[in-house]
């Protein structure tokens, strides 16, 4: 473990990579070879990937009011469908994933689909990219993130049965539809799109929390994997330092089996360990007795709903009750974390946002006075306000006489909170269980009252440190609230111990049975995929 | 003969170069592309080295300069700094532009292998400390040629400091009296080259080219311990020398290799420093010594005049021969510096720290590299002056011409001729000649076989020194003769037979009585007549001193 921690210390704060000279551009496909298990139903021929295809297509098109999709590559994907089948005939099946419709967040990088960002900044730029490598034959959808020019997602939840009927019994004339739930961000688009069903597993991204979040309010499993374990070569990036793309699945099996495919070393990104990671699957345990689980204290404030606390409690008693040893820890410098977290990422912003000056790509004004007058009117009309403010905090931390005080102060701040983590796990912690969100998910209507940065700073409040430190964590739905919501809760486990951190995560899962959304467009559509309630996930069960 | 050109200075300009390392990189005509980048096209009129570091101007004893310099040097790489894009100069414009060149999101820097080792060994020849860690930096501004809106530098930890150049300048009339002089490298660090912006003022439209965005740079920060523009473009000089020696950059002023921009103050001795100013455009190393001089002597006139100097960046406009403010189009500001957040911190190694089971691809050790590099140029000229016997100065002018001492050291395997012999050859008769037709070493006609050749038969006094110029400029014509051929051909070669000898010699005593009765009548001189007169019937082709013992033998007789 000490050295797992020195290799994610290395990630962040030292160890070099080189590459050899003419040789940068060097690729290495391997991880589209990759793939252990593989879907039964496929390999089986009880569907195929072109039936597969077509159904999550036909839900897509049903769900369009959820808004969770930017572009779909419809052609695309029922092309790769085809060959998908033709391996498949042949018995040369590419890996796990091989035909199984796959969402991507419209923040990364793709080969020949449109990445907008949801930002006017890149809107109408069709930027041709063979960026996103790894499941280059997987792509199917893109997912859309909740603020900017598409509009906010909506939450498949707020459609469902469960929460339909609670909300009948308490709120009897009111209007359904101007009453919908937020996914939470900013990958809701993703959650939402696995939630609704319309595809098996989607990528988001996660810098403070952005994957975790929408997965605990849609009711589905959100991985942040360890900083560095995943190539974020074509993410476009919030925070460096921070980001990570976030897996959004079903199952933790699903998310297990999208790790092993995506994790490892990848010659373009130089913050990627070094070591190969091999695929594996998880291990079903069955004695939780060795298992030592941390409660950190400093996680239960005031805010927390008392059903998300009562809801966390139980999940301890779970464990303890099953013969795992439960603590209580303490993460001191967490209160710290959100406006470290600010100085940092407004810092990134406004560095990497530099680059959108309407000359090489993205949105130009008209103006041709001269270059800083169309630099300055560009990136007017480009930002928005939240956008805008981040970038002038961001470079208001790095004049020359704010660096010491702010940025590197914030540096500091972050050491500290990432050494709270190791001292935790040092003490003999396997993982740390958390809430993910203070609440279930809130409608929209409630939801805008707040500024969006006083939103993201409670949105972030349990799962932000861990981007902090470079952790892995992952968000399981555990129950449904008195509303009929999901409820989800978080693991945080020691750097580059994913597959531990999955392996309690998977037991967790077992114990809680979440149950399965009840939508109206699934029950119509009377699939014979999704009522075999096995093929709802890619793993075998 | 003429002492050996070893100086070039600018016709018409009261101005030489000190004498190591002391050619100046001017190039008259276009740049043809050829790696080629000596002092081709320049004038190598032989004068009197004089030193200029202490300005002969009046109320000169007021001032003191002082000159530092901040050195771009382009990598040679196949690829850029951070990406799989080839190097090329003179490449089609945006030809060799990755994604990461223009800075598309979601793109991340990959440290290239040869420019770390390039640093490093730049580092090692420069007596630097190699820093066993160093870090990446994001320096912001915003400018056309510079897509992500930030260079990605080494600001805070470069990879080399506290180094030191050594060269020599000429004091004084004599041109043996060589100073050496020191000026500390402060640091060299890893950077981005920009883009290239062309400015189209007719249309008001400024078109940009990314082919230079990404390029390794080192950048070599020398400490202002010169204290005039010759002492600069000496030092200048030896770097492009070292760089060239190591491979480590071309370092070819006119293709813009190599950089550099001038910070310069005057002071009063015993007072503070003066303000600087910066001076930058300075694409060759005589431009670099006159615009240095002109600010030097231009802040000295401003403070006389009671005005003051500000702390601005001027640039040196080349056909006025003056320095003028900048439009200035970075001005005074907040680079905004933080670390970049994709490049973990560069480690470097040496045999004593090397981790055990290190990939060799993904480490480098500084110990290996020190064993690999190649012989700088201040132990090249020791080595021909021990080696060869020659002057300070011949090292000096065989190692300022590109390829020149590859050719001479390729003459000195295959001929018999003493080496002093061939530093002639080579430093007069052939650099000449290039000089006269304004071609490189790569250029030239006569390959060194066919000089050792030529040097053989001179040697072996098969040939007089002035049949041997005949048969040069033959060569020079290239026919594909063999300097052998020609002489035969030409009827050059000495005459070997002394009955021969005698003959003409008692004939041409028969035909001039009357010189031979002036030499009886006590007039010394007039054997040289004689002798004249018999190397004229021999058409040249008899050594004068054989010719004076046959001629004095039958005189006597």
């Amino acid at each position: 473990m000490v050295k797992q921690w020195k290799q994610c210390q290395t990630l962040f704060f030292g160890g070099s990579k080189i590459t050899a000279d003419a040789d940068c551009s060097h690729e290495i496909k391997r991880r589209l070879l990759l793939g252990r298990k593989v879907s039964v139903a496929l390999k089986q021929g009880r569907v195929t990937p072109t039936e597969l295809c077509q159904r999550c297509l036909s839900l897509i098109k049903k769900t369009k009011f959820l808004n969770a999709y930017i572009t779909v590559s419809e052609e695309v994907a029922l092309k790769q469908a085809e060959e998908s089948e033709k391996r498949y005939k042949k018995g040369h099946s590419l890996g796990d994933l091989d035909g199984i419709p796959v969402a991507v967040k419209d923040n990364f990088s793709t080969s020949g689909i449109e990445t907008t960002c949801a930002s006017n900044m890149l809107k109408g730029d069709h930027i041709k990219r063979v960026l996103l490598r790894y499941l280059a034959s997987l792509l199917r959808l893109r997912s859309g993130s909740t603020d900017g020019i598409f509009g906010p997602v909506k939450n498949p939840w707020s459609y469902s049965k469960q929460y339909r009927e609670k909300r009948k019994q308490n709120f009897h004339s009111e209007n359904e539809d101007s009453n919908w739930l937020i996914t939470g961000g900013s990958s809701g688009g993703s959650a939402a799109a696995v939630s609704a069903f319309t595809c098996f597993a989607a990528l988001g991204s996660d810098t403070g929390g952005s994957t975790r979040n929408p997965a605990a309010h849609c009711g589905v499993v959100g991985l942040k994997p360890s900083y560095g374990l995943v190539s974020r070569h074509g993410l476009i990036p919030l925070v460096n330092s921070m980001d990570v793309p976030g897996i959004l699945t079903r199952c933790v099996d699903d998310a297990a089996t999208v790790l092993g495919i995506l994790a490892g070393h990848d010659p373009k990104d130089s913050t990627t360990i070094q070591d190969p990671v091999k695929p594996f699957t998880l291990p079903s345990l069955t004695d939780v007795s060795k298992l030592c689980i941390g409660i950190p204290k400093e996680y239960l404030t005031p805010e927390l709903s008392s059903e998300v606390q009562s809801l966390w409690s139980k999940a301890a008693n779970l464990f303890e009750s099953e013969g795992a040893k439960v603590i209580e820890v303490s993460l001191p410098h967490t209160s710290y974390s959100i406006v470290c977290y600010h100085v940092l990422c407004t810092s990134e912003v406004a560095s990497n946002m530099a680059r959108f000056d309407g000359l090489e790509y993205g949105h130009r004004c008209d103006s041709d006075v001269s270059t800083e007058a169309m630099y300055a009117a560009t990136r007017r009309e480009g930002f928005n306000d939240v956008v805008r403010g981040r970038i002038l905090s961001g470079n208001f931390f790095l004049l020359k006489e704010n660096y010491e005080n702010y940025f590197v102060k914030a540096q500091k701040v972050r050491r500290l909170i990432a050494n709270d983590f190791v001292n935790v796990f040092n003490s003999g912690v396997d993982v740390l269980l958390t809430p993910t969100t203070l609440s279930e998910a809130v409608p929209y209507a409630e939801f805008i009252k707040e500024d969006n940065r006083t939103r993201s700073a409670q949105d972030d409040i349990f799962t932000q440190a861990v981007n902090m430190a470079g952790l892995p964590a992952v968000s399981v739905p555990m129950a449904l609230s008195s509303q009929g919501l999901p409820v989800g809760l978080q693991f945080i486990g020691r750097a580059f111990c994913d597959q531990q951190l999955l392996t309690v995560a998977k037991w967790f899962e077992k114990q809680v049975q979440f149950p399965v959304i009840q939508l109206q467009e699934l029950m119509d559509d009377c699939s014979s995929v999704f009522e075999n309630e096995k093929l709802a996930s890619v793993s075998v069960k | 003969m003429a002492a050996p050109m070893l100086r070039w200075c600018c016709p018409g300009r009261r101005f030489a170069f000190a004498w190591v390392g002391c050619g100046s990189c001017h190039r008259r005509g276009p740049p043809t592309g050829s790696t080629s980048n000596g002092k081709r096209g320049q004038s190598s009129v032989a004068q009197q080295p004089h030193f200029t570091a202490q300005k002969p101007r009046e109320g000169e004893h007021e001032w003191a300069a002082v000159v530092g310099l901040e050195i771009h040097a382009q990598i040679a790489s196949n690829s850029k700094l951070f990406s799989g894009s080839q190097v090329h100069f003179a490449a089609p414009p945006n030809s060799l532009v990755s994604f990461f060149d223009a800075s598309l999101p979601g793109t991340l820097p990959v440290l290239n292998r040869r420019c770390v080792e390039a640093a490093v060994m730049t580092g090692l020849a420069l007596d630097c400390h190699i820093n066993r860690k160093s870090l990446f930096d994001r320096k912001h501004y915003f400018y056309a040629d510079l897509p992500a809106g930030y260079q990605i530098t080494q600001q805070r930890l470069p990879i080399a400091v506290n180094g030191s150049l050594a060269y020599s300048v000429c004091v004084g009339r004599k041109p043996s009296r060589m100073v050496t002089r020191t000026v500390r490298v402060k640091q060299i660090q890893l950077e981005q080259d920009s883009g290239k912006s062309l400015h189209d003022d007719l249309r008001s439209q400024t078109l940009i080219d990314l082919n230079r965005a990404g390029i390794g740079l080192l950048e070599l920060v020398l400490e202002p311990d010169m204290s005039c523009g010759e002492e600069a473009a000496t030092a200048v000089r030896e770097l492009q020398l070292i760089l060239q020696a190591l491979g480590t950059s071309q370092a070819n002023m006119a293709e813009g290799q190599l950089r550099v921009d001038a910070n310069i103050s005057v002071h009063r001795p015993g007072e503070p420093l003066g303000v600087r100013t910066e001076v930058k455009n300075l694409n060759s190393a005589r431009f670099l010594a006159k615009a240095i001089d002109y600010e030097i002597q231009r802040q000295i006139n401003e403070l006389e005049n009671g005005g003051e100097i500000l702390n601005e960046t001027r640039s040196f406009d080349n056909r006025l021969g003056c320095t003028v403010p900048m439009r200035d189009k970075e001005g005074r500001q907040d680079y905004r510096f933080m670390p970049e957040p994709n490049l973990p911190p560069l480690l470097l190694y040496d045999s004593g720290s090397l981790p055990s089971g290190a990939d060799p691809q993904q480490v480098i050790n500084v110990d290996q590299l020190r064993e690999r590099l190649p012989e700088l140029p201040r132990v090249t000229r020791e080595r021909l002056v021990r080696q060869y016997g020659m002057l300070p100065e011949h090292s000096c002018a065989l190692l300022n011409e590109v390829g020149l001492l590859e050719f001479f050291q390729n003459v000195i395997k295959e001929t018999r001729a003493e080496p002093k012999k061939v530093t002639s050859w080579v430093l007069n008769t052939f650099l000449g000649f290039l000089k006269q037709r304004n071609l490189a070493v790569s250029e030239s006609p006569v390959t060194p076989s066919a000089l050792a050749e030529l040097l053989d038969l001179l040697d072996r006094k098969a040939i007089s020194s002035s049949a041997a110029k005949q048969v040069f400029e033959e060569l020079w014509r290239n026919d594909g003769k063999t300097p052998a051929q020609i002489v035969a051909e030409k009827k050059l070669e000495l005459l070997q037979d002394p009955e021969a000898l005698e003959q003409l010699c008692r004939s041409t005593l028969e035909a001039h009585p009357h010189v031979v009765m002036d030499l009886k009548r006590g007039n010394a001189r007039a054997i040289n007549k004689l002798i004249g007169l018999v190397r004229k019937a021999t058409l040249g082709r008899a050594d004068p001193t054989a010719i004076k013992e046959v001629l004095e033998r039958q005189l006597s007789s």
